[in-house]
């Protein structure tokens, strides 16, 4: 079975270079453009594993990795933060949000595959 | 999809985030506060700076760097955005969007303005930010000759924040043949490292992928059943792995977790190895580590790294161990699992919404249809003629069916001309630039104030409409507004306002340019259109004509030529390019007041609604839109005014009668009023007039056919057309004719012609 990946990126760039790299990469690929979107996502796509940037309109990084982790029903889905934040604090404040590791943009592709394997069954 | 597309998009997602980053900064600039504009401003270069290091593209990843950190300050309330901050600001924009430019279609930026604001960012950043907390930016070297690319590195001394160094099988260390070591680990999970989404049993794989492992698990302060917390960690492990790559391999390994759980690494020496395991820790039982049930495929390598050594006693444990690890995610899986059929269709059906309202098309490809569908008016218009021509009766199904296709045709071509109506936005926010780098070489303080930025109009005017725009504004600061204490002098706001404004106006777009500036010299553009021989010495010019000089070729009132004058390019040109575009420029200026020029364009160059009709023998088409009503002219209502001049009354006022048939010479004589019809038109000059013809054909939609790009400008004729029988008639420029009535515009249209 595919492992689905949930990426959430308010950049279209970003979002077509993901859905590239994990459908060559053989995930199947759900995307959102930002928090609030991805939390609607969410609830019917069943995602093995979330990828998300920081940097989003209406509801950001911390406050979507805070919403999966408040749901009962997704919270133990790890999610990877992909942003080019490459300060302590901002990480730190993902790991805090409840992000279960991070890749640093831009990514490279077989880091991304990497990451999602590391965090997934 | 290939990189090339997306880079392709890369850039034009840079061109909406440029415009959002402009406007964000301006709102900023007006006193905006809201925190939301701030994170909108900063998104928008990271977003830029992401993309721009997806591709490489190093010049713009390290300016946008510097932009992004400065504006970072801003978002953490680290450095107030004043005035004087946003300058850098709004400069440092055009500059990333000149490297954005550059980086897509090659050509150069000005690299000594580039390195003098990733200065000023810097300082901005750095002299106004006591606090070290903030991490500093890794400093892109200024880039003069030096081709190094400089790429932001991740902070070494993030206190192992590495970003991802973990990797299975690139690792190009010294390999290690004779030496390699032995790593204990020391790991106990916390409660927190499950609640992120971590799982000590897929740590405890990719530790075993780095070689021989084995692992011992502590269940000792594992409660019993009634009293666990099934989220609570229980266990903790004890692993020597035998790698040559290492502690660091190791450590990375748990680089995801090191925070949420008690981890000790160290190399120790193969015999301790021994003593540790099995002497020191008495309590603990050697676990069989069984991955495979994590490789579905069975085709990793870490199920047959595995130590071979299984006590059958310990299978149970095995069982319980694993269990509990689980447990937190088996209980929110279980959920999910029944809804997984449901969820996939929904989910498609959910990422397909998120896809977005909208569709980028190829421009080319919107022309061909607006050409396409131009051809078809024009087809259906020879169509319904042919039939009409040779159906008598004129109730025939044929005429019905015709008539339903003119209807579908129509609202085609509105379809279609809505898809390439755009808000003029862009092109006011260049302005917004243009506006800045004049007031800086200048040394004048200039707000531009943009208003009716979302008013539509067909693309092909909005491109066109740049150059005039960005020449008239140019004008406008250099010539118009005073220096900042001559403003002051005059009890006038030293920051001189610049005023754009667009609507639409009866089926056109009326764009107006008003500064608040000394507006025109009239003694000035008098004394230069006399030295220029372009009037007589004594002409008897009223204050109108006298502004209307200023659209004379190769006229400057500037006293001594600025940098921006001396391009050659004057008020002439300009209004030989709005012309073009079927449009009309007006001047109003008050002096001391200011001036506002006036502009009124076609929504679009492909269609319009036309009155056809007939000028001594020649068929014309006159644009409705500047058709208030048409008339049957009475004999009584024909005045006589000075030699050649007629008025009409209508309503108890009266109108100057224009001969559309003498002015276009088609005739040598005036025609009699009263043989024709009057169409009373407005004109942007405003002011009603009547325009003669001798008889109306009938109204019509037609296809623009532009004689500009065919043929040569013609005074008087806007564009040309095919009607329905396939000959060509040429479109009435209602203003020009007006204008060419009143005596001195004729003039110089003639000469223009004439040169032309």
């Amino acid at each position: 079975m595919k492992k689905k990946v949930l990426t959430v990126d308010d950049s279209r760039t970003i979002r077509n270079m993901l859905l590239v790299t994990l459908n060559n990469a053989g995930f199947e690929t759900i995307q959102a453009e930002d928090g609030v979107e991805g939390l609607e996502v969410l609830e019917n796509a069943n995602p093995d594993v979330i990828v998300t940037d920081i940097n989003m309109p209406r509801l950001d990084g911390f406050g979507f990795i805070e919403g999966v982790r408040r749901n009962e029903k997704y919270r133990a889905i790890p999610i990877l933060v992909l942003t080019t934040e490459s300060d302590a604090e901002k990480k730190n404040r993902a790991r805090q949000a409840g992000a279960t590791g991070w890749i640093v943009k831009p990514f490279d592709p077989t880091k991304l595959i990497d990451a999602i394997e590391r965090v997934t069954a | 999809m290939d990189m090339n597309e997306i880079k392709e998009i890369f850039f034009q997602e840079c061109e909406e985030q440029l415009a959002e980053l402009e406007s964000g900064l301006l709102k900023l600039n007006d006193g905006d506060r809201d925190p939301e504009t701030v994170n909108a401003v900063f998104r928008a270069v990271h977003s830029i700076k992401g993309g721009a290091g997806a591709f490489g593209l190093d010049d713009l990843v390290s300016f946008a760097h510097v932009f992004e950190t400065t504006l970072d300050c801003v978002r953490s309330n680290k450095l107030e955005p004043t005035q004087d901050v946003l300058k850098v600001m709004l400069k440092s924009a055009d500059v990333l969007a000149d490297l954005t430019n550059a980086a897509r279609d090659g050509g150069s930026v000005d690299e000594a303005r580039s390195r003098t604001l990733i200065r000023e960012l810097e300082a901005l950043a750095h002299g106004e930010v006591p606090t070290a907390a903030e991490a500093p930016a890794p400093k892109p070297a200024p880039k003069a000759a030096a081709p190094a690319p400089v790429i932001e590195k991740p902070p070494v001394n993030d206190e192992g924040f590495q970003p991802i160094p973990f990797s299975f099988g690139d690792f190009d260390e010294e390999p290690a043949a004779h030496y390699v070591p032995t790593v204990q680990v020391d790991f106990k999970p916390k409660k927190d490292l499950y609640a992120k989404g971590n799982e000590a049993v897929l740590l405890l794989r990719d530790v075993s992928r780095l070689g021989e492992m084995s692992v011992y698990c502590d269940m000792d302060s594992l409660p019993p059943l009634d009293k666990m917390d099934p989220e609570e960690a229980y266990f903790s492990w004890k692993i020597s792995v035998t790698t040559d790559r290492g502690e660091d391999g190791v450590r990375s390994v748990f680089e995801f977790a090191e925070w949420d759980c008690d981890l000790d690494i160290r190399t120790i020496e193969e015999d301790v190895v021994g003593e540790v395991t099995d002497d020191e820790e008495l309590p603990m039982q050697p676990v069989p580590f069984d991955l495979s049930m994590l490789d579905e495929s069975g085709s990793a390598a870490g199920g047959e790294d595995e130590p071979a050594v299984v006590e059958s006693d310990a299978a149970a444990a095995v069982a319980a161990a694993e269990t509990a690890t689980k447990v937190s995610q088996a209980a929110g899986r279980a959920a999910e699992n029944a809804k997984a059929a449901a969820s996939a269709a929904s989910a498609a059906q959910a990422s397909q919404t998120a896809a977005g309202q909208t569709i980028r098309v190829d421009l080319d490809r919107v022309d061909r249809l607006i050409n396409l569908v131009g051809e078809l008016v024009i087809n259906q218009a020879m169509l319904s003629q042919s039939v009409v021509e040779n159906d008598t009766n004129g109730t025939s199904s044929i005429n019905m069916g015709l008539e339903e296709l003119q209807q579908l045709t129509r609202e085609i071509q509105d379809s279609v001309m809505a898809i390439r109506a755009q808000p003029v936005k862009p092109v006011f926010q260049r302005m917004a630039r243009t506006v800045r780098e004049i007031a800086d070489i200048t040394g004048k303080s200039v707000r531009l104030i943009t208003e009716g930025e979302n008013t539509e109009v067909d693309k092909t005017v909005i491109d066109k409409l740049a150059e005039p725009l960005t020449h008239m504004i140019r004008n406008a600061v250099d010539h118009g507004l005073e220096m900042p204490e001559k403003r002051e002098a005059l009890g006038k706001n030293p920051e001189g306002t610049v005023r754009l404004t667009a609507k639409h106006r009866s089926g056109r777009i009326v764009i107006e340019l008003a500064d608040d500036g000394a507006g025109i010299n009239r003694e000035k553009v008098r004394q230069k259109a006399i030295d220029n021989d372009l009037i007589a010495a004594d002409a008897n010019l009223s204050d109108e004509e006298i502004d209307n000089l200023i659209f004379h070729a190769g006229f400057s009132t500037a006293d001594k030529v600025s940098d921006l004058s001396g391009r050659g390019v004057g008020m002439d040109v300009v209004k030989r390019s709005i012309q073009a575009l079927g449009g009309r420029i007006s001047i109003s200026s008050k002096p001391g007041q200011g001036s506002v020029f006036t502009m009124s364009l076609p929504l679009t160059l492909a269609v319009l609604d036309g009155m056809v009709v007939t000028v001594a023998g020649q068929t014309l088409v006159v644009p409705l839109t500047a058709i208030v009503e048409t008339l049957q002219p009475e004999a009584p209502a024909i005045h006589s005014f000075g030699a050649s001049q007629r008025l009409i009354s209508i309503r108890n006022s009266f109108c100057p009668l224009v001969d559309v048939g003498r002015i276009l010479n088609f005739r040598a004589t005036q025609a009699n009023p009263i043989e024709g019809v009057a169409l009373l038109v407005e004109s942007e000059g405003g002011g009603q007039r009547a325009l003669m013809v001798d008889a109306i054909q009938g109204q019509r939609q037609v296809v623009i056919k532009s004689l500009e790009a065919n043929y040569t400008h013609v005074p008087g004729i806007a564009a040309a057309t095919i009607l329905g029988d396939g000959r060509v008639a040429l479109i009435l420029d209602v203003d020009a004719v007006v204008a060419a009535s009143r005596g001195q515009s004729l003039k110089q249209d003639i000469s223009l012609a004439a040169t032309g």
